[in-house]
């Protein structure tokens, strides 16, 4: 077996390491061949048989191109350093080998694809190390932190342990403060057959609740027939899906899809992240069998420009500082919302300017994937592994950067500090909410 | 020791190489069917086809545009390794005279640069093998050995057509790496050659169809 590497940051997590310590190799033997010769077989084979060790989707990745291009980060070296030795040893490597894949699946990776672009074969090296965090899952080593949320997931169906009365309570506060601008604002609960179903991720109604208090206001302006659900499946979000126990991640997307059909909704919108789509659009909604989202289910982006270019809302006021877009992987090269995107930008904003690379061609912002629901201890890590991405930033010259997805967002937050960047960084709706006309007969 | 590389060691390596590309390909797709049916929900024509094209044609990706030297180094070598020993005249000549089938030729000089191109480029890759950190950090003994293997039969061809070593050794050197490379193909990452349509047209399905983007 090759060395185990050592990294210059040297966390410890209480999750990895206790984890570990519970593991005996028989266990590590059967979960291996277990998850390897399961579903997925015929592509992990593929992949593993096909690939020619070019070492081309090395710059697609930013922990490479961040970490002074130490081969070690090359999205390649990852599955060489887990994957390879897994299958050659036949399931049969330690408990420390096991601890390193987690460290590696965990947090050197986003599962963004960038690389899938970059390599000629268009080998899914997020795919394999999805599975090698689902190894890890079974194997019981996941970061402490991404496993709370996990349990979070699993105890409340929602990721913050919000209790029913808690979030009913907070939507009912953001409508209050709401009223203050516009008298008749309701924020709509458990409203049958509503058009639009509007839900949000946990953190939501436990950190931002400003953000409930904005959609309620576009709503409102917008004369949009909608509701919220006042039980559990209001969180869209899923970091089970993450941490790799897609046993959660089913039930959560269930209840997800279940409450939008308990209230006869047409669509489901859901607010500004960028994960949680991807667990509707792309993950959570075949783990359940559904090729596609069972109902229709629209991203905010898309919704903020469905109702621009309806007419539904009015730009009166624009942006004048300049403003730069943060495309988010999963909307952006999951979905490809990057026009509608930058028509709702420009729409705003004077000075809008693009980073290099954009669109699909972004780099990751180093949260996502669950990155940086591993928590505090890896956050050094996180942020100079996206030295690219704060030079990207720094090269627009911007003033603010807009960042249409909470892990995004917060990761951006930390990029633009520890670099000291020096930017603005705001959601969609945050801008918006400067930008559209309230009509007068709705204020107070 | 000519008649036998000549004779039925080239009707092996032929079986092997078709016989045993077949079974892989077919074992592939029915493992699929079995245990990984996302590979057939999710496979579209329309936009498998659109990433294939992008990735056969010469700069037709990001990635190739950021790497000219590779991208040509890339095509000519794929290029030259594979039409060379198909349209070679003395190659077509064996076969009209072992089957009476016979297509166009390339002229001796045209193929003698080609045979050049493929062992240039193949020094290039080994090169870039040993002094490319990331691509050195992946590379094993095997790696090496299938380049030996792929480059093998034209410096032999070259070798021996040009008659510098002893002729009928170089000959028979020749036959049996080019035997050795079919047999190998089925078998080693080489079998690249059948599975990057596969791997790129799922990828170019669920960058279209899905995700909406393009993915080269
Ligand atoms: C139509 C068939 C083929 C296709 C589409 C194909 C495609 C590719 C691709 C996409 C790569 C990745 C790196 C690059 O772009 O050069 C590659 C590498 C390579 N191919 Fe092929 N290939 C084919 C046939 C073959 C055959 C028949 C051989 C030899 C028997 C071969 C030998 C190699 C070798 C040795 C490399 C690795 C170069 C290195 O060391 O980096 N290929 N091929
Ligand atoms: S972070 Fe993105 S580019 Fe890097 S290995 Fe993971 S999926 Fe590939
Ligand atoms: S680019 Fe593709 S084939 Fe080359 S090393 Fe990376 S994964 Fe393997």
């Amino acid at each position: 077996m090759t060395a185990l590497l050592e990294r210059k940051w040297g966390v410890t997590d209480i999750g990895l390491e206790e984890g570990v310590s519970r593991l005996d190799p028989s266990k590590i033997t059967k979960v291996i061949n277990q998850v390897l010769n399961g579903e997925g077989i015929a592509r992990l084979k593929t992949y593993v048989d096909t690939c020619i060790h070019c070492g081309l989707c090395s710059t697609a990745c930013h922990h490479y191109l961040s970490n002074d291009c130490d081969p070690t980060f090359a999205p390649v070296a990852k599955i060489k350093n887990t994957l390879w030795e897994m299958i050659k040893n036949k399931g049969r490597v330690s408990p420390a080998f096991i601890k390193q894949a987690a460290e590696i699946a965990y947090t050197e990776c986003n599962l963004c694809k960038r690389c899938s672009m970059y390599c000629p074969f268009g080998i899914d090296m997020a795919w394999m190390l999805s599975l090698v965090r689902r190894i890890c899952h079974l194997c019981g080593v996941v970061p402490q932190y991404l496993q709370d949320t996990a349990n979070s997931h699993a105890v409340t169906m929602n990721q913050m342990w919000v209790k029913q009365d808690e979030w009913i309570d907070t939507l009912q506060w953001q409508e209050e403060e709401a009223q203050s601008e516009i008298p008749s604002l309701r924020i709509p609960l458990d409203k049958e057959g509503a058009d639009v179903m509007y839900s949000v991720i946990g953190p939501e109604p436990k950190f931002r609740a400003q953000l409930i208090y904005s959609a309620a206001v576009l709503m409102t302006v917008a004369g949009v027939n909608w509701t919220m659900p006042s039980f559990d499946g209001w969180d869209n979000s899923d970091m089970a899906m993450y941490s790799g126990d897609w046993e959660v991640m089913g039930r959560v997307k269930k209840a997800h899809f279940e409450a939008a059909m308990k209230l006869k909704v047409k669509k489901i919108v859901m607010g500004e992240c960028g994960h949680a789509f991807r667990s509707v659009y792309d993950v959570g909604n075949r783990w359940l069998g559904w090729k596609m989202h069972p109902i229709p289910i629209v991203h905010a982006i898309q919704f903020y420009y469905e109702l621009l270019k309806d007419g539904k809302i009015k730009i009166v006021r624009k942006i004048k500082e300049p403003v730069t877009l943060h495309d988010p992987c999963n909307v952006m090269r999951g979905r490809g919302l990057m026009e509608h995107a930058r028509y709702v930008v420009k729409a705003m904003c004077e000075d809008f300017r693009e980073m290099e690379p954009n669109r699909e061609y972004n780099y990751c912002c180093c949260a996502g994937g669950g990155v940086i629901n591993c928590g505090p201890p890896w956050k050094k890590k996180r942020v100079d592994s996206n030295k690219i991405k704060a030079e990207q930033l720094a090269a627009t010259g911007a003033k603010i950067v807009i960042t249409p997805c909470h892990n995004c967002h917060s990761g951006i937050e930390d990029i633009i500090n520890y670099y000291k960047l020096g930017i603005h960084n705001v959601f969609i709706i945050d801008l918006l909410m400067q930008c559209i006309e309230i009509p007068e007969e709705l204020k107070a | 020791m000519y008649e036998f590389v000549r004779g039925p060691l080239l009707w092996i390596s032929f079986i092997v190489f078709i016989g045993g590309s077949l079974f892989r390909l077919l074992y592939m797709a029915m493992l699929a069917k079995k245990k990984d049916h996302t590979v057939y929900t999710y496979m579209s024509l329309k936009y498998g086809l659109r990433s294939i094209l992008h990735w056969i044609i010469p700069f037709g990706s990001i990635n190739m545009r950021q790497r000219p030297a590779f991208t040509i180094f890339s095509f000519a070598f794929h290029i030259c390794l594979l039409f060379t020993p198909i349209f070679l005249l003395a190659h077509n000549v064996l076969w009209y005279e072992s089957w009476g089938i016979s297509w166009w030729t390339i002229p001796d000089w045209l193929a003698d640069i080609m045979t050049v191109v493929v062992i240039i480029a193949g020094v290039f890759f080994f090169l870039r093998r040993r002094l490319r950190p990331e691509v050195r950090y992946v590379t094993s003994a095997s790696d090496y050995a299938l380049l030996i293997i792929a480059v093998a039969p034209f410096i032999t061809g070259f070798l021996a057509y040009h008659q510098w070593l002893p002729y009928k050794a170089m000959l028979i050197l020749h036959i049996l790496a080019g035997e050795i490379m079919l047999m190998v193909i089925p078998f080693t990452r080489l079998d690249h050659m059948f599975f990057f349509w596969f791997t790129r047209a799922y990828m170019g399905s669920e960058f279209g169809a899905v995700r909406h983007v393009k993915d080269w």
